[in-house]
């Protein structure tokens, strides 16, 4: 598994914040995903109610979730297929390596997913000498970089295309070196016809699934750029990666949840691709792959089911959340440290590698809202962040001071007379330390405070005092 | 549970429920609400036992200490016919988070409930509940603002102060670009994480002032010291001030929330 640097958010945080080029990258996420969000959800009245339809559907699902899968399982093998469940990342990794070694393969193509990013699979599959190419030009841009991926959706979208150019002429060597690649109409041409020689090399084509459907056996991805189909068509082996929750009932339920997916995350009323995999190609189709394999990952998400986080297993990997996220727009995928950024990285990052590696994620949230608002999977996201605060205090992993300031705080407030004397007493200090500018500069144990902003000074008494003076002013 | 005033001579009986930070920093704001409440024809009282509401323990996972500060709330409020706080944030607590943590407590749930379901955010009350379509109030010049996450997403106040504003006279309300993107404050995320925050607060303060309002307004205190400081730290003076204060024309009773020395 990649190792996290979430213990490092605010360190990393701190980069991202004083990184010129990224903060230009994250400034257009205003413009991009966003408003076309809107202007697709203006045009379909009945979103919100598909919305309640969605997470119905996953509910429901998720209480019978042994239920779906199984149905799953007979169905893929009743087509011919293969279904692999893996307990943990390892199990994962070394069911893709032998699949590749019983076909003797020497290259993997692979379609965007994010649950091979959390097994850390391009970099295990590479020290077993097999050749890994992603077929997403996102995902290409940063596997040229070695870089992980900064957003789930858009995995480059921190990248400008003039690094985009160094490192197509860094890596796609025979070609003239001064060749124009300043428009990214001749980066696409140039990704494609390298990537054209990549597909029809390629022995083992991986791909994720946004969902698995219980009634056909059915994988389901979504992309933009078509390369998924390719990855799964054109190489001999197609294996699906996908977690436990990704299953849904029928056809039916998959249709519904893809109407809310693509205008949750481009804007787009459906994605461009939309690919159903029912099984390995038939006696007398044209084309397809000779053996269809999934692999059902768990790693460490039936420990959500039953808990306060279950609901966190309806997502459907849309970004809406980060997209519209204050603090993702601030410091950018990276920063998060692992797998899944943002708010929905927030919930599930704790979930999959533990409270105490990444506890500052759920922690780094103002609470504001707006990814609830914007999730169509309608998942309570700063809900299930505050049990996890929950849950670090329970277990006494937040900085001391924090923790004993919380508790000075309630003993105090819990003793009305004694408060109201602290708190006039405080008031008068700032009052005096404001003097006449009635703003104070620095303030000892809120240097967090005023390091950024001065402190307002307060107007001298407590509204209870004024309020108890006038009171009694009245019946005097 | 209560209802609207049956008759005028039934004066519903509110609760105020003044908030740390009003009752530490802005006390005008709490004389504004107790004004613009009494207008409306309400009878206001104070109890003056009343502290916090424990979001703040809350938020950071303490429960327990929530628990122990918001408790005595329950019986204070009993006899109020409302609970009115100048605040989305602390209303949003009592009346969304209130049941959720006392859920495990049976002797609780059924009075947290009727609480949650009388407890108001200050403005939303007032058009909402009172009816109230206009205020007596003046102001000579322009104001932006801002929507406080929670009043906005929790208890969807948005219109509200918008249609009170319009009524105050020779007050132009200038529209932010993004009127709904968090301040940045967060409570204690502020403090735990200032540069993140100083991001954001410095994203909203080149928003407020691209508005060219004279004045920035919002309903929370909290938002209100976070923008307030940024903008003093960045030379501005653009004057800031709680709603409730321009509402109850008291805007030029006390310095503002980051006073200029006009007070």
């Amino acid at each position: 598994m990649e190792q996290s640097t979430s213990p490092k958010f605010k360190q990393n945080a701190h980069h991202a914040l004083h990184d010129a080029s990224l903060q230009r990258a994250l400034g257009r996420l205003k413009t991009g995903f966003k408003d076309k969000r809107t202007a697709a959800i203006a045009n379909m009245p009945e979103f919100e109610q598909l919305r309640d339809t969605a997470r119905d559907i996953k509910n429901h699902t998720l209480a019978n979730l042994d239920h779906y899968l199984s149905a799953f399982e007979a169905n893929v093998i009743a087509n011919g297929g293969h279904v692999h469940w893996c307990a943990d990342a390892e199990e994962a990794r070394q069911t893709v390596l032998k699949i590749c070694q019983d076909k003797k393969a020497k290259s993997v193509l692979k379609g965007k997913s994010m649950i091979s990013e959390e097994i850390g699979l391009n970099a295990f599959l590479e020290k077993q000498d097999l050749k890994v190419v992603e077929t997403d030009l996102g995902e290409y841009i940063i596997q040229l970089r070695n870089e992980p991926p900064s957003h789930i959706i858009a995995p480059a979208i921190h990248v400008h295309k003039e690094q985009v150019a160094d490192s197509f002429r860094e890596t796609h060597k025979g070609r003239d070196i001064n060749r124009p690649l300043d428009e990214p109409r001749d980066l696409l041409d140039e990704a494609r016809e390298v990537m054209r020689e990549h597909f029809f090399a390629a022995d083992i084509g991986i791909t994720g699934a946004n969902f698995l459907i219980a009634e056909t056996g059915t994988s389901v991805i979504v992309t933009n750029e078509g390369n998924g189909d390719l990855t799964q068509t054109l190489s001999k082996v197609h294996i699906a990666i996908a977690s436990l929750e990704k299953v849904v009932p029928t056809l039916e339920d998959a249709s519904t949840i893809l109407r809310v997916l693509a205008r949750s995350a481009t804007g787009q009323e459906m994605s461009s691709y939309t690919t159903f995999s029912t099984g390995p190609k038939r006696d007398g189709d044209l084309d397809g792959p000779e053996e269809y394999h999934v692999i059902l990952l768990d790693n460490g998400r039936s420990n959500m089911l039953g808990t306060e986080f279950q609901e966190m297993l309806r997502c459907i990997r849309c970004a809406a959340c980060m997209n519209h996220c204050p603090v993702y727009g601030a410091v950018g995928g990276h920063a998060y440290g692992w797998v899944y950024p943002g708010p929905m990285g927030s919930v599930l990052t704790p979930s999959l590698i533990g409270v105490d590696e990444a506890g500052h994620l759920p922690n780094a949230s103002t609470f504001c809202g707006k990814c609830e608002e914007v999730c169509p999977m309608r998942i309570p996201l700063p809900k299930m962040m505050r049990h996890w605060r929950e849950r670090e205090f329970e277990k006494h992993l937040g900085p001391q001071s924090m923790r004993f300031g919380i508790r000075l705080w309630a003993w105090f407030a819990s003793r009305p007379a004694l408060y109201g004397k602290a708190t006039g007493l405080a008031v008068r200090v700032l009052k005096s330390m404001a003097g006449r500018s009635q703003k104070i500069g620095k303030l000892p144990l809120a240097g967090g405070w005023t390091d950024i902003r001065d402190m307002p000074a307060p107007e001298g008494k407590t509204f209870k005092q004024l309020w108890a003076e006038q009171q009694a002013a009245k019946k005097a | 549970m209560s209802s609207a005033p049956s008759s005028p001579s039934s004066k519903p009986r509110v609760g105020l429920f003044v908030t740390c930070l009003v009752d530490m920093f802005r006390p005008t704001v709490g004389f504004s609400a107790v004004k613009l409440l009494e207008e409306a024809g309400c009878i206001v009282d104070v109890p003056m036992e009343q502290v916090c509401c424990g979001q703040p323990a809350f938020n950071s996972g303490d429960l327990e200490s929530a628990r122990k500060v918001a408790k005595p709330l329950i019986a204070m409020f009993e006899n109020h016919d409302y609970v009115v706080a100048p605040s989305g944030s602390c209303a949003g607590m009592m009346i969304k988070h209130f049941p959720e943590l006392f859920a495990n407590d049976p002797e609780l749930a059924e009075p947290v409930k009727a609480l949650a379901g009388k407890t108001w955010e200050l403005v939303s009350f007032l058009t909402d509940v009172m009816k109230l379509d206009g205020v007596a109030a003046a102001f000579d010049g322009s104001i932006t603002y801002h929507d406080s996450c929670s009043g906005l997403r929790e208890l969807k106040v948005k219109e509200q102060p918008r249609k009170l504003l319009r009524t105050v006279k020779g007050l132009e309300i200038k529209e932010l670009q993004e009127p709904e993107t968090c301040c940045g404050f967060g409570g204690t995320f502020c403090v735990k994480y200032p540069e993140i925050s100083g991001k954001m607060v410095g994203d909203k303060t080149t928003d407020i002032k691209n508005s060219g309002a004279d004045m920035l307004v919002a309903g929370d205190m909290g938002c209100l010291l976070n923008m307030a400081g940024k903008l003093r730290r960045e030379g501005s003076d653009i004057e800031v001030r709680h709603v409730a204060e321009v509402l109850a024309d008291m805007t030029m009773a006390a310095p503002g929330i980051a006073g200029t020395e006009k007070g």
